[in-house]
């Protein structure tokens, strides 16, 4: 090893390879960030657990908000899945209730899970689930139907920007593979 | 430093630990890829030459896309510029040698096996990866086909080995400047190769956790990507880009620096405005990790933080329009000679600044929308690529060769390639900004008819500037094989240690530190 400036290259490395570890280590502390980062500003539609109370203040009748329901099905899932309505007048403050319904077309069971998304993604600090599927997992055995409820509130302290959300479902096959992939 | 024996022949060049040696090593291997990863480039305009599909099937053409993005990146510009910092940065700053030279040399020659591991997708069974240099999951995950864990571990060999070659650039320049040579005294290739190497080591590991966060998606069951189990593809591009960004700094930061050297050596002037320059490349750097999701404006961000990266990304403008300034400056009322690399290094400020102006239209978030993923962006940073860093890099090979070889090389051949280059460029790229304002997505194998003219005139420039690539390779073999001898000091108006010594520059230079005023 050269020395040419007094300064000693051992020390000079030994923080560039701290700098390497830290910043490895970093780009995994961005995975927790990046949710958390998502929860506080309410962005990227998702609806978080953790906020959810029953502080609702008054209902609010003087409006009526259009609330869309739309479903997707990951990949080529072979399920059906559909809401019951396509869209329904909701009154901010009051609890609701509606229903969806998934059917395994497969002989095999198979076990699905719903991810939702709100938007405009700003909107989605609003809506407050009170129960859903998404919840939990759905194990259907081959051939089975279920209805599945969700239970909403909209806040009334929602802007008058919103006059309508939507609520995207996309279900996801995550019936456990046998072996390893392949 | 004694000069001992040394062994010869393969054994030399496999055990070496002189920072020429290594330098050289890593130009060879670099223009090496640059052939492989110009045939694949080949293979595209060849395919695009005329509406339908000709000459490859789509999958085909995808792993061609995304294997020249790669290994242009990858195994050319990145190993080049290391070799450039290799030979140049020791006899800038009167260093003997690199500060860890055992490291230099494992940190060369894990490349070729990383660039075996990748080449070797395209001929075991199934197909190469297809799914662009940005490796978006589910494209990589859910449907990568199996050869993206090559992929992979080869990006993890190419990341090890960069990082190591920017620990050992650090500790070089920070511990064996000669005495007497202040860090503001440093030429401004070193400073730029100082900023480029802290670069490295911040999002080279930023990488390499992102692409091992995709291994894990796709054989340990985790969900980093999968929104299935509660995670976000979109995660992937933001850490994608908060590598990506950098990333493109880390390619064009040494091709100012080179530009910097050269222009002043032509104008015979000092470089203009010197200290501003440093600070300009200092805060482009910074601002290079505030600007990434300029990348992905159409994922469905809120308009805040489009506006945040708007902004942000407009503010680069402010310190790369100095360095144009200065640059500009430095040619004001100078004496200039049109010699290969003030021909390549005027041509870099031209060209790079349609590059950088394309840049800017693409940072407005509402005209984005309309050119994200056309051939306006593919336009956009070709033009920053080639005949910005690309161009660089012939510029200093045609600048520094004599000092390497200590013979003047065939200056008619060098500007038949310097001219060739520079139209075929343009031919090539030039008509992809009206492609993409037309409409034409980039990646795809097969384009609507009215799209035909333009490739044509694309792909007709993109043989022309493969083919005048070949005259470059005749003039560096020309150069060492039978070219006239040169003097210490090569040019008229060079100016820095490197020229102190004799030429070609012997195999251990400054064992003794040289004097610095």
């Amino acid at each position: 090893m050269f020395k040419r400036t007094g300064h000693s290259s051992k020390k000079t490395i030994f923080w560039l390879v701290f700098a390497v570890c830290a910043m490895f280590a970093f780009s995994f502390a961005l995975v927790p960030f990046y949710r958390i980062f998502c929860e506080i500003t309410g962005l990227n539609g998702k609806v978080f657990e953790s906020k959810f109370s029953n502080m609702l203040g008054e209902k609010d009748v003087s409006r009526r908000i259009k609330v869309q329901f739309l479903t997707t099905l990951n990949g080529e899932m072979p399920w059906e899945f559909k809401p019951h309505q396509s869209s329904i007048a909701v009154v901010p403050g009051e609890v609701t209730r509606v229903l969806f319904s998934a059917k395994n077309l497969t002989e095999n069971p198979m076990v699905a899970q719903a991810v939702p998304s709100i938007s405009p993604g700003l909107a989605a600090q609003y809506f407050k689930k009170l129960e859903c599927f998404c919840f939990r997992q759905q194990k259907l055995k081959g051939g089975e139907l279920i209805e599945m409820p969700v239970v909403f509130q909209l806040d009334p302290a929602l802007p008058a920007e919103y006059p309508s959300i939507t609520l995207a479902y996309t279900l996801f096959d995550i019936t456990p593979k046998p072996a390893a992939k392949k | 430093m004694r000069t001992g024996e040394r062994p010869k022949g393969v054994i030399r060049w496999i055990t070496t630990t002189n920072h020429k040696d290594i330098g050289t090593l890593y130009l060879v291997l670099a223009f090496i890829l640059f052939f492989v990863g110009g045939s694949m480039a080949l293979v595209i305009r060849t395919e695009l030459f005329a509406p339908g599909l000709q000459w490859v099937d789509p999958d085909f053409f995808n792993q061609m896309s995304t294997l020249h993005g790669l290994i242009m990146i990858f195994g050319f510009l990145m190993p080049s510029f290391v070799g450039l910092a290799n030979w140049q940065i020791p006899m800038m700053i009167g260093a003997p040698d690199m500060a860890l030279p055992r490291m230099n040399n494992l940190s060369f020659w894990i490349l070729p096996f990383a660039f075996l591991l990748l080449a070797s997708t395209l001929f075991i069974e199934g197909p190469a990866p297809n799914f662009g240099w940005t490796l978006y999951p589910p494209l990589s995950t859910t449907y990568g086909p199996d050869s993206t864990d090559f992929l992979i571990f080869s990006i993890h060999l190419m990341g090890i080995s960069s990082i190591m070659g920017a620990i050992n650039i650090i500790a070089t320049i920070l511990n064996l400047r000669a005495p007497g040579m202040s860090l503001i005294k440093m030429p401004i290739f070193v400073w730029t190769w100082l900023i480029t190497a802290f670069l490295l080591i911040a999002v080279m590991p930023v990488l390499a956790g992102s692409v091992t966060m995709m291994l894990m998606d796709r054989h340990f069951g985790t969900s980093f990507f999968n929104a299935g189990g509660g995670g976000d593809p979109v995660l992937f591009q933001h850490l994608f880009w908060f590598f990506g960004h950098p990333e493109v700094y880390i390619l064009i930061l040494p091709a100012f620096g080179v530009i910097s050297e050269i222009l002043p050596t032509f104008s015979r002037k000092k470089l203009f405005g010197r200290t501003s320059m440093i600070y300009a490349v200092g805060c482009i750097a910074l601002l290079s990790f505030l600007v990434w999701a300029h990348h992905m404006f159409t994922v469905g961000m809120p308009v805040a933080g489009e506006l945040f990266f708007m902004y942000t990304t407009m503010l680069i403008a402010v310190p790369t329009g100095v360095k144009v300034f200065n640059w500009v400056a430095t040619l004001y009322r100078g004496s200039i000679t049109f010699e290969p690399p003030m021909l390549f290094a005027l041509a870099f400020i031209l060209l790079f600044t349609i590059g950088g102006f394309s840049g800017l239209m693409l940072a407005m978030v509402p005209a984005d929308f309309q050119y994200h993923d056309t051939y306006f962006v593919v336009a956009h940073f070709h033009y920053v690529l080639v005949p910005g860093a690309v161009f660089a890099l012939f510029a200093a090979i045609y600048y520094w060769l004599p000092k390497w070889t200590g013979r003047l090389y065939n200056m008619h051949i060098a500007r038949w390639h310097f001219w060739l280059s520079f139209l075929a460029v343009n031919l090539l790229f030039f008509p992809m900004h009206f492609l993409g304002l037309a409409g034409m997505p980039r990646r795809i194998a097969d384009y609507a008819l009215q799209f035909a003219e333009f490739n044509r005139m694309a792909s007709i420039g993109g043989f022309t500037f493969g083919i005048a690539q070949l005259l470059f390779i005749v003039v560096v073999i020309q150069c060492i094989l039978r070219g006239p001898r040169t003097t210490s000091r090569v040019w008229e108006g060079s100016h820095g240690l490197e020229w102190t010594l004799p030429s070609p520059a012997p195999y251990h230079s400054f064992a003794i530190p040289p004097k610095i005023e």
